[in-house]
């Protein structure tokens, strides 16, 4: 009985989706309470799922009684485990953040259960067009949300992204479509076998299939040339949603990519069509790039990790495309890593605007003498994301880097080199951007050798220099940031007071952080361990 | 099908494949209508018809040659040729979605007019543009000067108000 686990984890934040309505109608603030309820129920789920899968191995549902191949399945293994207990245990997070930095309302937590509900179910599925609904709910819920501190230009935004979103999500409906013509079913499992047995990896259908998947998925992760709704989207969004979002919203649909390529196509299938593994490689290796340097040129701190998110899900396109055992265990780590790394920066850029009110590189110098805490595990997250060990980030890039490599020496030849070459590029421009945000929190502001703490000066070459992003913001809305009398940014009018550190910030999203940045460091020195436990899930798809 | 293409050309594609003809068009006149058009309604209705050219290729691979409806009456013959159920059943989801998409995309639009009263993209980047929220366009000009006044100025026309207003 221990599968109807897998239904309960879909099923429980979709029926909790309908109360904060239902029950709004009568009382007053009753969302969230009940998506804390909702999300920490699906965490206690995903974590006696993943028990379940440790001990016992796999386990399958055949929803409603209908067996697969006709009916509906939910599989667990150890992949969608893992990314299952990041989908709950950082919508969990988010909510201690949601509660202080809104946007409120009961709606809002309505959206939120039904996007927790559709990125349990992407995970889960084990059915190429369930998937499709998946994809759909989760992002539906996510143009809501963007949209949801009713702002016009997040409106915008959020239109961006459900014009560009729903052709990747119908590209992708349209690839399973002409794999149900080629192999007339819509199991995982049964795809993967009946491609072989009705059309070869060579059929024109399966192989257009694949190709309009992996282009409507990677409209949806963002990846460089399809990239361009998602920095908008992030940065317009109101900072819970940028968090949930970002750590969340682009790993699911990664993760769909990876179970597609190795479950349904299988890597025999990328061994057959090296034109279309070396296309995806190619574009993955641009996307690292393009990411990275795009990321060191903004002064929004929020449209700076975007960016640096196209790039690292370039790195786990890249990871995919290179098809060996090592890269694609890099790609998975990273996959974890970057969720767990962008949750930790979204969330304390999140919190430094809401206790100190800017987004801006610019205004926030010396904010590491302010906010001491909130400013080092911004700090600690960012050298996570640039790849210093010990932490996870290290982990992914390294393993991706040495598959890299090994498929250059094992006679990918140039491409895999150039892969390599790329990620240490972009770890480069990582350095770059996320020293001048360290040199900004600690070694700038008033009262400091060499005064760096100028910042009207030096403001107009930093925006010269971006993209332009927020020069107008900074010159237009925004008067010049508040400071204090020693000159370190001044706490906005009402700021929550933590009881627990000086950081103007409230305690419960700041231990979240802490939680954060402990994940990431400890997770980098489990190298051997995460390799052991993806071990059977690369044992099989390159069986 | 391929063999059919090589030997009897585009005009037997067009007799015995129209169903697949029209889903290529209509897909590639979404496309197009979305990327082209400046306004967000109309963007919207071009992807209404890239989404209904995907449902027209899943209802077309359905079809069997004299199939009938697939129902059998309870008592029935058993056996017989009916056309696959299967892709309407996804078809009808799929319909749903779409319908919820459309839905937060209007909405989405109604909050974009209620706040710039318009909906032509073009005429939505200048106010975006002036009111700051999107990068402003730099002027070969302003280019040389520093960034501050490219935030206000540069933009050109638009926002010159601010000095002349008063």
């Amino acid at each position: 009985m221990i599968d109807v686990l897998l239904p309960l984890a879909v099923v429980v934040p979709i029926v909790a989706a309908t109360l904060p309505l239902a029950l709004g109608l009568r009382y007053d603030r009753v969302g969230w309470p009940i998506a804390a309820v909702g999300t920490t129920a699906v965490a206690g789920i995903a974590a006696a799922i993943a028990a379940e899968v440790v001990v016992n191995g796999p386990f399958d549902h055949a929803l409603g009684g209908f067996l697969p191949p006709v009916g509906i399945e939910l599989v667990a293994d150890r992949l969608s485990v893992a990314v299952l207990l990041l989908v709950a245990a950082v919508s969990v997070a988010t909510l201690a953040f949601a509660r202080v930095a809104g946007p409120r309302g009961n709606p809002f937590y309505s959206a939120y259960l039904l996007l927790v509900g559709g990125l349990v179910g992407m995970v889960l599925t084990g059915d190429l067009f369930n998937l499709f609904v998946f994809l759909e709910i989760t992002g539906l819920t996510t143009y809501a949300l963007i949209a949801s501190d009713r702002s016009g230009a997040s409106a915008y935004a959020s239109l961006k992204y459900l014009v560009v979103g729903t052709v990747g999500a119908s590209l992708y409906l349209l690839g399973v479509g002409y794999v149900f013509l080629a192999t007339g079913t819509l199991n995982m499992l049964d795809v993967q076998a009946q491609i072989v047995a009705q059309a070869g990896y060579g059929d024109p259908l399966v192989r257009a299939s694949y190709a309009f998947i992996v282009t409507g998925l990677a409209l949806k992760i963002a990846i460089f040339p399809v990239h361009s709704w998602q920095p908008d989207a992030y940065q317009r969004a109101p900072d819970s949603v940028t968090t949930v979002v970002a750590a969340l919203v682009s790993t699911t649909s990664a993760y769909a990519l990876i179970r597609v390529t190795y479950t349904v196509f299988t890597v025999d299938f990328l061994a057959a069509n090296e034109g279309i593994a070396t296309a995806l490689l190619v574009v993955s290796t641009v996307s690292i790039v393009a990411g990275s340097a795009l990321a060191a040129m903004q002064s929004n701190l929020k449209r700076m990790f975007a960016y640096s998110s196209v790039a690292q899900f370039g790195m786990i396109g890249a990871a995919v495309a290179l098809a060996n055992e090592t890269a694609l265990l890099g790609g998975i780590v990273h996959l974890i890593g970057h969720g767990i790394m962008k949750f930790g920066l979204f969330l304390g850029i999140g919190l430094l605007a809401l206790g100190y009110g800017s987004r801006q590189m610019s205004d926030l110098a010396s904010a590491a003498r302010a906010a001491p805490y909130t400013s080092g595990a911004v700090a600690v997250l960012g050298l996570g994301l640039v790849g210093i060990p010990p932490s996870i980030g290290f982990l992914g890039k390294w393993y991706i880097g040495v598959g890299a490599v090994d498929a250059g020496l094992a006679g990918g030849g140039a491409v895999g080199i150039a892969v390599a070459a790329a990620i240490f590029v972009s770890t480069l421009f990582t350095l770059s951007y996320v020293a001048r945000l360290i040199e900004r929190f600690y070694f700038a502001g008033a009262g400091l050798p060499g005064d760096h703490g100028e910042i009207f000066g030096d403001r107009g070459d930093d925006d010269a220099a971006t993209d332009g992003g927020d020069a107008a913001a900074v010159g237009g809305r925004n008067e010049s940031p508040a400071k204090t009398a020693d000159g370190l940014p001044a706490p906005v009018e009402g700021a929550p007071r933590s009881w627990l550190v000086p950081d103007r910030v409230p305690t419960a999203p700041l231990l979240a952080l802490g939680l954060a940045v402990l994940a990431t460091v400890a997770l980098g020195f489990g190298g051997f361990a995460l390799a052991e436990w993806f071990g059977p899930f690369l044992a099989e798809v390159f069986a | 099908m391929f063999a059919l293409a090589s030997a009897g050309g585009a005009v037997d594609i067009l007799a015995t494949r129209h169903a697949y003809v029209a889903f290529a068009l209509l897909l590639c006149i979404g496309l197009y209508m979305m990327i082209a058009n400046p306004n967000l309604v109309k963007k919207i209705i071009g992807l209404n018809l890239f989404q209904t050219a995907i449902f027209l290729l899943f209802i077309a691979s359905a079809y069997v040659e004299g199939g009938s409806i697939p129902i059998v009456p309870i008592g029935g013959p058993e056996g017989g040729l009916y056309v696959s159920p299967l892709p309407h059943v996804l078809v009808l989801t799929a319909i749903v979605v779409g319908v919820s998409l459309t839905a937060v995309g209007l909405a989405l639009c109604i909050r974009i007019y209620d706040e710039y009263g318009t909906l032509r993209t073009d005429t939505l980047r200048e106010l975006l543009r002036d009111e700051g929220s999107i990068p402003a366009r730099r002027s070969p000009n302003a280019a040389g000067t520093d960034g501050e006044p490219a935030a206000d100025g540069s933009a050109g026309a638009p926002d010159a108000g601010g000095e002349t207003d008063d």
